[in-house]
């Protein structure tokens, strides 16, 4: 059975490490995978969506309406966008950073209000998490995407050494520390 | 070994392991990533070229003189190399030539969704379509052989959804065939009249003879499954239709979708219940089963335009789709937008202070078409800004002339734009030109062109003056402005679209992202001063919010720039 995993976020916050990592992890545990990653115009800082699957044999690189298992946003808003993305049964780990989209900034809409409530009232499992926090306290705000990688690593079943390894395969050497640190505050925050 | 890879990075490992001598190619999303991780293997020589056009004929040259050679493009690109392919069809090749088109269905980065078969069918040129990253890399190699053995260029079409997907692939070692010697040809490479009038039979049945091929050749397959439903698909159409149906269809796989077989396609037609065409775009391989004169259906049932997905083609054909939860509320869109301390921004925010007619053309700069700077009024394709501006001024003359501009960048000047300013020289229209000159081809993701004096490896290269070739052509006015600096900007304008002739201005300042570019420290805002007058909101920076009545400033994106600070008449941003 294929399993999906979508990573949303806004073009510039480092979701393409978060999808390398994994696409490196999942292969190396024997599974056929497709990370798909839309380049150009919308990395400008607009909306943006990279999709994992993994399983026996995967066909389709894209994930479609009512597919994903999990949904990781690394943006709040983000989430709320793409949640008829998710299996019923799915569940969202978010970061709970705002970023005011263009709409917001110029006054022509608002950024809305309590979007974790009405995404939980709709009977998802949302897991919300400061990770900007996390990430400062490992040392920099740019390792949001492994504290997200962490908070994930919780609910596949592959064990913590293998997660750690691939972190160790696709880091260079200078920023493993941090980035391990990351890691495991994202795993084990409550 | 297996490893997850780019499909276009996976095409570029073709090349290599073919042993293609020479990459010249134009950057455009999504083709440019083959280009680059072609740029990384020492064997091969590569380049930048300054457009598509240039690009296919340097690879023709490559070819001529006996080596495999490859140029790549976006589909818009393939336009602009029009010229050099349907006549390479005629020439044939020497060494293999590969062409890469990239089309982009759905229209992520672009600013049409044409159909690049078209151009394969009309040049008949024969064009393979790998559906993921294995079948780019083995049709590469593949194709280089069919390229020497039917004396053609050959067409590899890529889309976005196999061009920026990862999937599983193994390499080889690469294996460079014996030198092909060039010899004159003169019949054959000298395309006149004489010589190309004996050509074309010739093209004619290399086509007859590459349809027998496609009747049995390693890029169709079919997939027998259940007989109720039979699928003709290619692409990442395939995927879709094997995410859908499984073994539950009998599917049709075409890897070379021109020529299109004939015996193969009614053969398998015969098998099946129902036959359906699943294709991306323009209805190309259901009209060729319509003339086949067989009972098909496509577009009746899918749509014409955008992106297919697996539950598109299950909702369409009357398959279950997933069900999904959906909050009742509308979202505010997340638009792309110009990047903080974007050099753009200052010149963008100065036209339309001045109410100018824009006339734009294709980059990131063309996000100055949205609020709240919603400048560009015009955009249509590389290089289109200067021609359209000239044509604007000469029917419009003193009406126009005083606020109208073309802005085109420094990567699309070169690319296109260079001919269009020289006809604004040679035919005396009194337009003001912009070149926006910030280093580099930017919404592509960093390319080097022939402005930056470096090459697509980061050496130091040759390097063309903006304004050594204006005044060339015959420009008097040529002023250079910082568009970091609103005062000199508006001064400079004002005094270019008020003078009675031709001018350029190069607004000059590199990219905020490139790395070699420091930056200042975020700005702060004085709490006390500020008084929430939004002022600093009309440039569109997306590192300034209002909260609570005073301006923001995101740390994490602010770079300084000071362009805010010069919105601001109470001194409230400060350094």
């Amino acid at each position: 059975m294929t399993k999906n995993i979508m990573i949303v976020g806004v073009g510039g916050q480092g979701s393409l490490l978060a999808s390398k990592l994994l696409g490196h992890l999942l292969l190396q545990e024997g599974y056929d995978v497709k990370v798909s990653e839309v380049h150009g115009m919308s990395q400008r800082g607009g909306s943006v969506v990279t999709y994992v699957r993994f399983g026996e044999k995967v066909y389709s690189p894209i994930i479609d309406k009512g597919e994903a298992d999990v949904i990781v946003s690394f943006e709040k808003l983000e989430a709320a966008r793409y949640v008829e993305y998710l299996k019923k049964d799915g569940r969202i780990v978010v970061n709970t950073q705002e970023i005011d989209p263009m709409p917001v900034i110029i006054g022509a809409a608002s950024y809305p209000e309590d979007l974790i409530g009405k995404m939980e009232s709709l009977g998802i499992t949302v897991d919300a998490m400061d990770c900007v926090s996390l990430a400062n306290e490992a040392g920099s705000s740019k390792a949001v995407n492994i504290v997200l990688m962490g908070r994930l690593s919780r609910y596949f079943d592959i064990p913590e050494e293998k997660w750690i390894q691939a972190i160790k395969d696709c880091i260079p050497e200078k920023f493993l520390e941090m980035n391990l640190k990351a890691f495991a505050l994202g795993r084990a925050e409550n | 070994m297996k490893q997850l890879m780019l499909g276009n990075k996976a095409f570029a490992r073709g090349l290599y392991e073919a042993g293609c001598s020479l990459v010249s190619s134009y950057p455009g999303t999504p083709s440019t990533e083959v280009t680059e991780e072609a740029a990384k293997y020492d064997e091969i020589y590569c380049e930048w070229a300054p457009n598509e056009k240039v690009a296919m004929e340097v690879a023709f040259g490559a070819s001529l003189a006996g080596k495999r050679s490859f140029c790549g493009m976006k589909h818009v690109g393939l336009n602009v190399a029009a010229d050099p392919l349907y006549t390479a069809s005629y020439t044939g090749v020497n060494g293999g030539m590969i062409i890469c088109v990239a089309d982009d269905a759905g229209m992520h980065s672009s600013q049409n969704e044409q159909d690049s078969r078209h151009h394969a069918i009309a040049s008949k040129v024969p064009m393979l379509e790998p559906s993921d990253s294995a079948e780019a890399l083995d049709f590469a190699k593949k194709a280089y052989e069919m390229s020497e053995e039917f004396d053609t260029p050959v067409i590899i079409k890529m889309c976005t959804r196999v061009a920026h997907s990862q999937s599983v692939v193994e390499t080889s070692e690469r294996v460079v065939p014996p030198a092909i010697p060039y010899e004159k040809n003169i019949g054959k490479y000298v395309m006149m009249p004489g010589n190309a009038i004996r050509r074309h039979p010739i093209v004619e049945e290399r086509t007859r003879k590459l349809t027998e091929y496609a009747e049995n050749c390693p890029f169709n397959r079919v997939e027998m499954g259940d007989t109720r439903i039979g699928i003709i698909t290619h692409s990442t159409s395939y995927q879709y239709a094997k995410e859908v149906y499984g073994d539950s269809a009998s599917i049709l796989k075409l890897g070379m979708t021109n020529p299109l077989p004939v015996k193969m396609i009614k053969d398998f037609a015969s098998k099946v219940d129902r036959l359906v065409v699943i294709e991306e775009l323009d209805p190309i391989i259901e009209n060729h089963c319509r003339q086949l004169g067989l009972e098909v259906e496509g577009k009746n049932v899918l749509p014409l335009l955008g992106e297919f997905s697996q539950n598109l083609i299950a909702s369409k054909l009357g398959e279950a789709v997933p069900e999904y939860k959906s909050l009742d509320e509308t979202l505010p869109n997340r638009p792309p937008v110009m990047c903080a301390g974007c050099p753009h921004r200052g010149m963008f925010y100065t036209l339309s202070k001045n109410k100018c007619t824009v006339l734009g053309d294709i980059g990131c700069y063309t996000l100055g078409a949205v609020p709240p700077l919603s400048a560009i009024e015009m955009t249509l394709c590389m290089g289109a800004s200067i021609g359209a501006a000239h044509g604007f001024n000469k029917v419009l003359g003193k009406e126009s002339e005083g606020k109208t501009v073309a802005v085109i960048g420094d990567s699309t000047f070169m690319h296109s734009g260079m001919t269009g300013l020289a006809n604004v020289a040679y035919n005396q229209s009194n337009s003001t030109i912009i070149i926006l000159d910030n280093s580099i081809t930017g919404m592509t993701g960093h390319q080097q062109n022939p402005t930056t004096g470096y090459n697509i490896k980061g050496d130091p290269a040759g390097k063309i003056h903006l304004e050594n070739l204006c005044r060339s052509m015959g420009f008097n006015r040529i002023a250079i402005v910082d568009p970091y600096d609103l005062a000199q900007c508006d001064r400079v304008l004002k005094e270019e679209l008020a003078a009675e002739e031709p001018s350029v201005i190069i607004s000059r300042r590199p990219c905020a992202l490139l790395k070699y570019v420091k930056h200042n420290p975020p700005l702060k805002v004085d709490e006390d001063k500020c008084v929430g007058c939004k002022s600093c909101m009309r440039i569109g920076c997306p590192a300034i919010s209002i909260k609570n009545k005073k301006a923001v400033i995101d740390n994490t994106l602010c770079v300084g720039c000071g362009v805010c600070q010069q919105m601001c008449r109470f001194d409230a941003l400060q350094n």
